[in-house]
């Protein structure tokens, strides 16, 4: 066998193995897609009836809130940005960064100095290559989030809003996610989470609901008191587990053109190889007629 | 007349039904809803809250925090971590 056709069959043979796997990959993708969509939409009553809740008593108490206040002006601001754990997913990751990269540089025209909030491994390692060390990272519970992490997220960034920006803490909290719009789009969000605009009525569902007079258990204070933070972890955790969708799409869809470019690269190499092949025989056969020639003329 | 009860947590929905009375402890005190009761949201103490289906069985709901919303006949029990026990 000729070198050339050698080298064209191992090529083949390595984008048949290739092929292989990222079909696999594609076919166990689109089954997590599934199990995460499922999540989201279980997800859904919860933050529906905490979102009903903070509207009712933000209608029915004219307090001011710690978490609704603006300050009068905004020193710090944090942004917490939800990447992956794994790569392999195509643009998912580069989109979502590039998105905070964005905030960040418009924060920073503002005259805002800008922490960051990582959760996921690519997000961390894009963080610490850029010699940029986030303020606190979440890593290892990506690929189908605890409502646990979402609390934990929450707890941190709330006590960092909470605090004076004397002492380190932050005037506004901005997170920029992946969101799912369908399994071949997810486009990054960003959202600033606190302080939080309440606006009555609108993120109810039934839009103009008129809201019964509650009583409220303990005061109206209390309850918002208690009721915000509540809020905050529920779209955190919606942002995790919309991520965590998003992923799963965009692995699914980056294995599927993975796989169709190694077929492609196939029927390349097959063409090619076939085509060295024809040339061997071709310069053989003129070979033996022209060594029977020469033994002819030599008579 | 019945209660619409749902219990939800983070997660997922826990149980949903029809019921004739729901008891639930509050972070002042334990809270017992019968129809016609007038809108409450109370902030849910740890521990358990019972609800008595239409049928007579008792769904009892171990709740870590979370809190409890009453308007009209419809009961919902909201938890970030619950469990039904």
């Amino acid at each position: 066998m000729g070198a050339q056709l050698r080298v064209y069959r191992q090529k083949i043979r390595s984008a048949q193995t290739t092929k292989k796997i990222t079909r696999a990959m594609e076919l166990i993708a689109a089954s997590r897609i599934q199990k995460a969509l499922q999540r989201v939409s279980a997800s859904a009553p919860y933050a529906r009836a905490v979102t009903r809740a903070v509207s009712a008593v933000a209608t029915y108490s004219n307090v001011g809130h710690v978490l609704t206040t603006e300050p009068e002006k905004i020193h710090r601001a944090a942004v917490v940005v939800f990447t992956s754990d794994r790569g392999l997913a195509g643009a998912f990751n580069a989109n979502v960064l590039r998105a905070s990269e964005e905030l960040t540089m418009l924060l920073t025209e503002q005259g805002r100095e800008v922490v960051h909030y990582v959760v996921g491994r690519r997000g961390v390692s894009y963080f610490n290559f850029r010699k940029r060390t986030p303020e606190r990272a979440w890593i290892g519970d990506t690929d189908t989030p605890s409502f646990a992490t979402a609390q934990e997220i929450g707890e941190e960034i709330v006590s960092r809003f909470v605090q004076s920006s004397a002492e380190g803490g932050v005037d506004e909290i901005h997170i920029v996610y992946n969101r799912f719009v369908s399994m071949l789009t997810q486009e990054p969000e960003v959202v600033r989470l606190l302080p939080l605009e309440v606006v009555e009525g609108v993120d109810a569902p039934g839009d103009a609901e008129v809201f019964p007079l509650y009583e409220f258990e303990p005061e109206p204070e209390k309850v918002l008191d208690a009721l915000l933070p509540v809020y905050i972890e529920s779209r955190i955790f919606n942002a995790l587990l919309q991520s965590a969708a998003s992923k799963q799409a965009a692995t699914q869809k980056a294995m599927k053109s993975a796989s169709d470019n190694a077929d492609k690269l196939i029927r390349d190499y097959t063409r090619l190889a076939n085509n060295a092949r024809q040339a061997e025989i071709t310069q053989q056969i003129s070979e033996i007629v022209g060594g029977a020639d020469a033994l002819g003329s030599a008579k | 007349m019945v209660l619409n009860v749902a219990v939800v947590s983070a997660e997922r929905e826990l149980w949903t039904g029809e019921a004739k009375q729901v008891i639930a402890r509050t972070t002042v005190g334990e809270i017992g809803i019968l129809t016609g009761h007038e809108p409450v949201l109370g902030i849910l103490a740890p521990g358990e809250s019972r609800i008595t289906a239409t049928d007579g069985t008792v769904v009892t709901a171990r709740v870590e925090d979370g809190f409890l919303s009453v308007q009209g006949d419809t009961v919902t029990i909201v938890a970030g971590t619950a469990e039904l026990v």
